[in-house]
């Protein structure tokens, strides 16, 4: 299937809105994880077995009543699509690395907008997520609780009176809830104030993810928060938890950009100018490079100290500066340093500089 | 998960490093951390998800193999998936949702340690958590109950006595 919509544009429908706060949080996103009674889990399932998951998963969209709200549903079987096509799907966070690698049988159900992602046979049976732009944690559960609902009324849960819905995995037990916000935290990140912030959030049961490169800094600025506990708290303890540390970390780094712009708005400037200048003009770019560059025009932009890209391009240079959606742009069977260089002329096109 | 670092605490803050595209994860609790003056050291080499919570799993703490619980959990089995307790403890995954009733004894610490809890006080879903939503059903109606009888409404008290017997027979019916 050479035709897959979905891999063809970097930019998910739901990238093109601004949510709360999306100066800071680029996205959130929420997860519950669900297995069919009576049927092993993915991982000793055998072909037939798992083939009977799906079968039996994707009959709950012909029942159209309950899935009004949420549009057109497209199924995906991932052993139809090309490898390419499944690379971008990842960069895209509409799949999992996990079910584009390894799934038998596995597939993906996606909505029109692309904020839903229902993936089957991945690692459980089936994985409900629904990716929001902005902070928009209690949107976001309410719609994933929503669909499962939906599936709820029309399959026997692998469910325990005492575990709750049972997984594959026993850290996702319980709720098999899992939300999480994606922060861009530079000017925390600048006034070495990140340490202490992340420390003390691990003290609430949520965990923090940040990507690093050769040096100490963040690999652009992004860190995910999530929750670390699925057992022995209810789905608005969780939500709610994470709600409010994101709102308290929102203030911090609103403070710690007041601060930057109080005490050396120059320099600020200058940083953020730079790095415009460099994703505009240069002829080789590598990832890491061009997430520290993109970091620093995305807060010029939110500061007012740049007439630059809006956001929905910034989180479009993000995804298309991969390594799929590179090949997918500029074809197939890149060296690094080509990509490097296809990477470089991509974003100088994106910001209209050539 | 437990931090890499003490292997005692669970491991709250995990990063990627990525040195010459190479992908290393690091999980680290809080305290050693922050001992560490900075969230990331520069050491180390792959560690991933599953060979941690193994080590969380693992069957001999002491490390002698020769403790009668050890001896113990090497022979569950779950008997619809035919899953072993040792297997489990290595690949850190269930095989099926029989695995919780099979290893029942054994997931009780673990939770604690994973989750601080072990049981589940979230949603129930409508087909096969029955029995879960009258339990707290009547659990609703038995707090309901005392509330009625300080205050001296006895005949509302009656009836909600009532509901909570006919609740109970439904129970144990099915
Ligand atoms: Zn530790
Ligand atoms: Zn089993």
């Amino acid at each position: 299937m050479s035709n897959l919509r979905f891999t063809d544009s970097a930019l998910s429908e739901w990238m093109r809105g601004n949510g709360q706060d999306s100066d800071i949080v680029i996205s959130t996103r929420v997860r519950v994880a669900r297995n069919l009674q009576h049927l092993p889990f993915p991982l000793l399932a055998t072909d037939q077995q798992s083939g009977e998951v799906l079968e039996r998963l994707t009959d709950v969209l012909k029942n159209k009543d309950d899935l009004q709200d949420f549009g057109d549903l497209h199924v995906i079987k991932l052993s139809e699509i090309d490898e390419l096509d499944k690379k971008v799907l990842v960069e895209k966070h509409l799949i999992s690395p996990n079910l584009a690698n390894e799934s038998r049988n596995g597939a993906v159900i996606l909505t029109e907008d692309e904020s839903v992602s229902i993936m089957i046979n991945e690692e459980d049976h089936l994985r409900i997520q629904c990716l929001y732009p902005g902070f928009q944690v209690r949107e976001a559960w309410a719609r994933a609780t929503a669909l499962d609902d939906v599936f709820e009324s029309e399959i026997d849960y692998a469910f325990d009176d005492k575990r709750g819905y049972l997984t594959s995995c026993p850290t996702n037990v319980g709720t098999g809830l899992r939300a999480s916000v994606m922060m861009h935290l530079p000017a925390l990140v600048m006034t070495q104030q990140i340490n202490r912030i992340l420390s003390a959030v691990s003290q609430v049961g949520l965990t923090v993810r940040g990507i690093y490169g050769e040096g100490s800094e963040a690999l652009g600025n992004l860190f995910q928060i999530s929750n670390q506990i699925t057992l022995g708290q209810t789905e608005s303890e969780i939500i709610e938890n994470l709600h409010s540390v994101a709102l308290q970390i929102i203030e911090h780094e609103k403070n710690a950009r007041a601060r930057l712009l109080g005490e050396s708005k120059l320099r600020i400037t200058d940083r953020v100018m730079r790095s415009y200048g460099i994703l505009s003009y240069a002829a080789v770019m590598d990832s890491k490079e061009a997430a520290q560059r993109l970091s620093d025009v995305r807060l010029g932009v939110d500061l007012g100290l740049l007439e630059g890209p809006e956001i929905p391009v910034m989180n479009e240079l993000n995804v298309k500066t991969q390594p799929g959606f590179l090949q997918k742009t500029y074809g197939e069977g890149m060296t690094p340093s080509e990509r490097d260089m296809y990477r470089a002329k991509l974003i100088r096109e994106t910001l209209g500089t050539h | 998960m437990l931090c890499q670092e003490c292997g005692k605490r669970p491991a709250t803050l995990h990063f990627t490093k990525i040195v010459n595209g190479e992908k290393t994860e690091f999980h680290f609790c809080e305290t050693c951390a922050r001992e560490k003056g900075e969230l990331i050291p520069g050491t180390s080499n792959g560690f991933s998800i599953h060979s941690l919570l193994s080590g969380l799993l693992d069957l001999d703490p002491s490390g002698k193999g020769q403790s009668p619980g050890a001896k113990m959990a090497q022979t569950l089995q779950c008997e619809e998936c035919g899953m072993t307790y040792s297997q489990f403890s290595k690949l850190g995954r269930f095989g099926c949702s029989s695995c919780y009733k099979y290893f029942s004894d054994r997931l009780d610490p673990l939770f604690k340690r994973v989750h601080g809890g072990t049981s589940h006080v979230g949603k129930v879903p409508k087909r096969t958590g029955g029995r879960i939503q009258i339990k707290r059903q009547i659990d609703d109606l038995k707090k309901e109950l005392q509330i009625r009888i300080v205050q001296e409404e006895f005949e509302t008290a009656a009836e909600i006595r009532d509901q909570i017997r006919e609740l109970e027979r439904n129970m144990a019916q099915g």
